[in-house]
C-alpha cells in the first residue's frame, strides 16, 4: 500500500464516523434547530472527505475532475439548503427554544416553542433550572 | 475501508429515514429528506467506484442538482404553511 492508499482509507474511516455521529444526532437531539445544526455541521465535512478518499483511489482520471465538481456543488448546495430550511421554519412559526431577557423591567421570561411537544419540553427545562 | 463506509452509509440512511417517518414536524421531515438525498449521492459514489460501474459520478451529479432543487421547491411550498390554524 501506498502513502496515497492510506489517506485514502483514513479520509472514508473519518467521513464513515462522521456521517454515523450526523444521524445519531439528527435521530437523537431534543428541538428542531439543533437536528438541524447536527445534521448540516457534519454533512459537508462527511461528504467532502468521502468523495475526496474516492478522488485518491481513482487517481488521475476524468472522474476525479468529475468528483472535484460534485464536492463544489455539494459545498455550495448543503449550506443553502440548511439556511433556506431555517428560513422556512423561523416564518413557519417553528420559533426556537431559548431564553430571552425581555428589555421590560422586572418580567425574564423564556420563548416558548411552539408546539404542543416543545412545550411540555420547555417547561421541563425551566423547572429543572432553580429560579432567578 | 471502503466497506466500512458502505455500512456506515447504510446505517445513517436507515436512521435518516426514522426521523424522516417520527418527525414532530414537517420541517424534521423535510431535512430528514434531504440529508437522506445527500446521503444517497454518497452511497452512488461509493458503491458505484466500489462495483465499477460505468459512468456513476455522472449519475450522482444529477441526483445531488435533483435533490437540491426538490428541496427548495418543497421548501417553498410548506413556507407559510399552517394546517388548522395553529403554528406547527
Amino acid at each position: 500500500m501506498t502513502i496515497i492508499d492510506w489517506i485514502s482509507d483514513i479520509c472514508l474511516l473519518v467521513g464513515g464516523i462522521l456521517t454515523l455521529t450526523g444521524a445519531v444526532g439528527l435521530l437523537r437531539l431534543p428541538s428542531f434547530y439543533t437536528r438541524m445544526h447536527a445534521a448540516s455541521v457534519t454533512e459537508s465535512l462527511a461528504a467532502t472527505l468521502l468523495i475526496i478518499g474516492i478522488i485518491l483511489d481513482t487517481g488521475w482520471t476524468l472522474d476525479s475532475a468529475k468528483l472535484l465538481l460534485l464536492i463544489f456543488i455539494m459545498i455550495i448546495a448543503n449550506p443553502t439548503i440548511t439556511h433556506a430550511l431555517c428560513r422556512a421554519a423561523a416564518n413557519g412559526g417553528n420559533t426556537p427554544e431559548m431564553e430571552t431577557v425581555n428589555p421590560l423591567p422586572g418580567s425574564t421570561q423564556a420563548v416558548s416553542g411552539s408546539s404542543q411537544e416543545n412545550q411540555a419540553q420547555h417547561e421541563t427545562e425551566i423547572s429543572a433550572k432553580e429560579p432567578k | 475501508m471502503i466497506a466500512a463506509a458502505i455500512v456506515a452509509l447504510l446505517i445513517t440512511l436507515a436512521l435518516t429515514l426514522i426521523r424522516a417517518f417520527m418527525g414532530p414536524s414537517i420541517y424534521d421531515r423535510i431535512l430528514a429528506v434531504n440529508s437522506f438525498g445527500t446521503k444517497t449521492v454518497l452511497l452512488i459514489v461509493v458503491g458505484g467506484h466500489t462495483l465499477g460501474w460505468f459512468s456513476y459520478i455522472d449519475i450522482a451529479l444529477m441526483y445531488a442538482l435533483v435533490n437540491f432543487v426538490g428541496t427548495l421547491a418543497v421548501m417553498r411550498f410548506f413556507e407559510q404553511y399552517n394546517p388548522h390554524g395553529e403554528q406547527s
